[in-house]
């Protein structure tokens, strides 16, 4: 009963056992890593344009959620429960019931898709002239596919990872963009760390071949648009290309992830989150240091990967946040994978976890200067996360000693 | 000296409570009326119900929101709840809460009257989603930027009572109230803070909100008389009646509170929450998830069955939950399950959804305050699959000393509530 545990004296040591990455770059971590240091990109200019996206480089959904409940699933929610799955593997947790009907779980997730073409009919009929009060229900209710609401909430996340892979102990999903991912694992970490929990599965995922998103972030022109850049040369044009990732990871602590034999890939040592007052020029540059000294960072030299946007102006302010730390080499995930919000830090923390266990950095990304080369072992990682509109969290990923 | 619970554990206790639903604002409105029977149902007056199946609601229609969105309407009832709680719990100061925000609320997205804008932004006919994407930017619409974002409403409540650090914006769909207060008490057990402001809130009465339910045949199609749709624990129950709302409770270490002089409302006993992986809308047939659910809060309360002496029941008037809740609970409470007064204040306020765990376990610390039972309505037929001692119709006087409140919602979500009048 995990819930009902004596407050522990000492925080308990949080490894992570897993690590499951379905993304733009291919399924699983080789593929991923051979990506990332080959300088591959998936990148869609075309078929969204004006608007770039990383489209979601396709899988075998079969080997991970039976087709009977693919069918229930939008794509957000089929490259969540996909990562999931391999997150599990990644533990070696995939069929353990003992383990499973009592891991905890918590998702950062938006919304599901909407029917476009449903939608488009609707409002052209409306344009037609088709204005009877009745007209939006009965179009609704006939329109509508019964099914497609359990597609779009939030929760069902959640819900079909339950269902498709049996992780039944908790089950939070919380919303709010970028930083509700960075709050998903600093209440996961807070939970094992202080004795209520033993093990979670945390993550998000994202699906960026949207129209549906590109409405709802044209609305604040955060687009990325006509022409690719990484995300430090968007100066002149900034913006985000939409992501396509799932990302999630095990959460263990030390002893439990001991008693089962299972091999740490890192340890996760501390998470923060603020919301900085973004009216202020700078807010967000001196939220990112003050996180960044609530971390905890050791002075010996280590790696930053970040979730940049790209969008202004806040990608600037963690740029002069970045410059106070020069000793660390850089990476974005956001130039690699394009931007999957809700997931992204999900997706950082799972590269530099991915990068502790490997022993090595991934190559830098662009030729910007931001990016440059670290040839020793990486013992410390700081995964930094500011929203493209509000909210920033930092955490610190550290090998195992 | 420091009290603590059993487990050692720092004892979280309410401080604050503010609630608004359909029967009206505010703690003392909403009492009354509850423990009359009164029922905040009525035919839907928001937009065209012409073709619907379902044609009444729970809507909060005396506070105005213009142009109306669902998700500004959430906004302000949230508002309104968290002003009422932080004023009882005479804590921090204006705009300066000094703990976490946790807030529960409906997932957001663009509502069918910003689309219809766009739209005529484009103009003609013929148009393509390619169209309206294309009119989206230049600044125009910048405001249904911020407003549709998931993380809009917490922003709002953060800036203007001034929380601290990143507020979380949450959803375990109809448990997301009871999730949102497990979070703080969690916060505060281990230490982070000594206060937390847990908030829910619901605003979803729009036509396509309405439709969705509609089409997984989840509403009450009674509409007339609309206050008699919602029938829980009735033979002739068909199902949830939609309904808005919001609650907001400020929690509070037991000795943070005693050392400000702050007056105590009640504890928070313990929370159990258990993953169902059965179905995406229906209950495991053998209702484990449900007895283990309880079980938990049970355990996490260090307390017995037989402690148990009122269930505020999630009781939504859906024949499957109304069934799976009885089965739950009689496994867990034996032959006492037909002995424990059960009410379900769904049959009053409607089905508050992200907001309910919250509303219902604020009504559940004022029936601990004032020691009566609020009824269930239209509790005319009872179902006797579910033999239940339910407090039908008037409000009963009784010995009440704890409280377990039900959340069960799609996706899984289980979530129980034990909540005392004082520290055991």
């Amino acid at each position: 009963m995990s819930e009902t545990t004596a407050v522990t004296a000492e925080p308990v040591e949080v490894w992570i056992t897993g690590i499951g990455l379905a993304t733009s770059l291919g399924e699983g971590l080789d593929a991923n890593w051979e990506a990332l240091n080959s300088g591959q990109m998936n990148v869609d200019e075309k078929g969204f344009a004006p608007y770039i996206v990383h489209p979601w480089a396709k899988v075998n959904l079969e080997a991970q959620i039976p087709k009977k409940e693919q069918r229930q699933m939008e794509a957000w929610q089929r490259i969540g429960t996909y990562a999931a799955g391999l997150a599990l593997d990644s533990a070696g947790l995939k069929g353990n019931k003992d383990i499973l009907s009592r891991m905890d779980m918590i998702v950062a997730a938006g919304g599901g898709e909407r029917d476009i073409s449903v939608d488009t009919a609707i409002l052209n009929a409306e344009a037609e002239g088709n204005c009877t009060p009745g007209f939006l229900n009965d179009r609704l209710m006939s329109d509508l596919r019964p099914t497609l609401f359990l597609a779009q909430l939030s929760n069902l996340l959640a819900g079909n990872i339950a269902i498709s892979h049996g992780v039944c102990g908790t089950s939070r999903t919380f919303m709010g963009e970028e930083v509700a991912g960075v709050d998903a694992f600093k209440i996961a970490l807070a939970r094992i760390a202080g004795g209520q929990s033993d093990i979670a599965l945390v993550g998000g995922s994202h699906n960026g071949e949207r129209k549906d998103l590109l409405v709802l972030y044209e609305f604040g022109d955060y687009n990325l648009k006509n022409e690719f850049k990484p995300v430090w040369a968007r100066n002149e044009h900034p913006g985000f290309a939409l992501g396509s990732a799932g990302a999630f990871l095990v959460l263990e602590s030390r002893p439990h992830a001991e008693a089962r034999g299972a091999k740490p890939l890192a340890r996760l040592s501390k998470v923060v989150a603020d919301r900085a007052r973004r009216k202020e020029a700078g807010a967000v540059t001196g939220t990112l240091d003050r996180l960044w000294s609530a971390l905890g960072v050791h002075e010996t030299p280590g790696a930053i990967i970040t979730g940049a946007t790209g969008a202004e102006p806040v990608t600037s302010e963690e740029r002069a946040f970045l410059d106070h730390h020069k000793a660390f080499a850089v990476r974005s995930s956001g130039t690699r994978f394009g931007h999957s919000m809700e997931a992204q830090f999900a997706l950082g923390l799972a590269l530099a976890a991915l990068s502790i266990s490997r022993g090595a950095l991934f190559a830098p990304g662009d030729t910007s200067g931001v990016e440059t080369d670290m040839t020793a072992a990486p013992t410390q990682i700081v995964v930094v996360g500011a929203g493209h509109y509000r909210g920033e969290g930092m955490a610190l990923v550290e090998a195992v000693k | 000296m420091s009290v603590r619970d059993k487990f050692g554990r720092p004892v979280v206790v309410v401080t604050g409570m503010g609630i608004v639903t359909s029967l009206g604002a505010g703690k003392s409105d909403n009492w009354t009326k509850l423990v009359a029977g009164e029922s905040g149902i009525r035919t839907i007056t928001r937009f065209p119900i012409d073709g619907l199946k379902t044609t009444m609601a729970g809507t909060v229609d005396f506070v105005p929101v213009a142009p109306f969105t669902s998700t500004g309407l959430s906004e302000r009832l949230g508002h309104m709840a968290v002003e009422e709680a932080i004023a009882q719990a005479g804590i921090g100061s204006k705009g300066d809460f000094p703990g976490p925000l946790f807030l529960a609320v409906a997932p957001v997205e663009i509502e069918w009257p910003q689309r219809l804008e766009l739209a005529h932004e484009v103009g003609g006919t013929q148009f393509t989603y390619d169209d309206l994407l294309k009119a989206c930017g230049g600044g125009k619409f910048v405001n249904y930027h911020h407003r549709f974002l998931f993380g809009s409403v917490a922003d709002s409540l953060s800036d203007t009572f001034g929380t601290k650090g990143s507020p979380i914006s949450l959803s375990t769909a109809c448990a997301s109230g009871a999730t949102a207060i497990q979070l703080g008490v969690e916060a505060i057990r281990r230490g982070e803070t000594d206060v937390a402001l847990c908030a829910a809130t619901e605003g979803s009465v729009n036509p396509e909100g309405l439709v969705r339910f509609s089409l997984l045949s989840a509403l009450s199609t009674q509409n007339d008389p609309p206050q008699a749709a919602s029938k829980p624990f009735s033979k002739n129950r068909d199902g949830f009646v939609m309904a808005e709302g919001a609650g907001a409770l400020v929690l509070e270490s037991y000795d943070a509170a005693v050392a400000r002089g702050a007056k105590i409302l009640g504890v928070v006993a313990g929370c159990g929450e258990l993953t169902d992986s059965f179905h995406r809308t229906r209950s495991s047939p053998d209702g484990k998830p449900i007895i283990g659910c309880i079980r938990k809060a049970l355990a996490d309360a260090g307390m017995a069955p037989e402690q148990i002496d009122h269930i505020n029941a999630h009781g939504t008037a859906t024949p499957e939950n109304d069934k799976m809740e009885y089965v739950g609970v009689s496994a867990v409470f034996g032959e006492r399950a037909s002995r424990i007064p059960v009410s379900s204040n769904k049959s009053m306020v409607g089905h508050t959804i992200s907001a309910a765990g919250a509303v219902e376990a604020i009504i559940s610390l004022l029936t601990l305050e004032h020691q009566l039972i609020p009824p269930t309505i239209n509790y005319d037929i009872p179902d006797p699959a579910i033999p239940f001692d339910v407090v039908g119709n008037t409000a009963r006087a009784a010995r009440v000393t704890t409280v377990m409140s039900n959340s069960f919602g799609f996706g899984g979500q289980n979530a129980s509530l034990i909540l005392t009048r004082e520290p055991a």
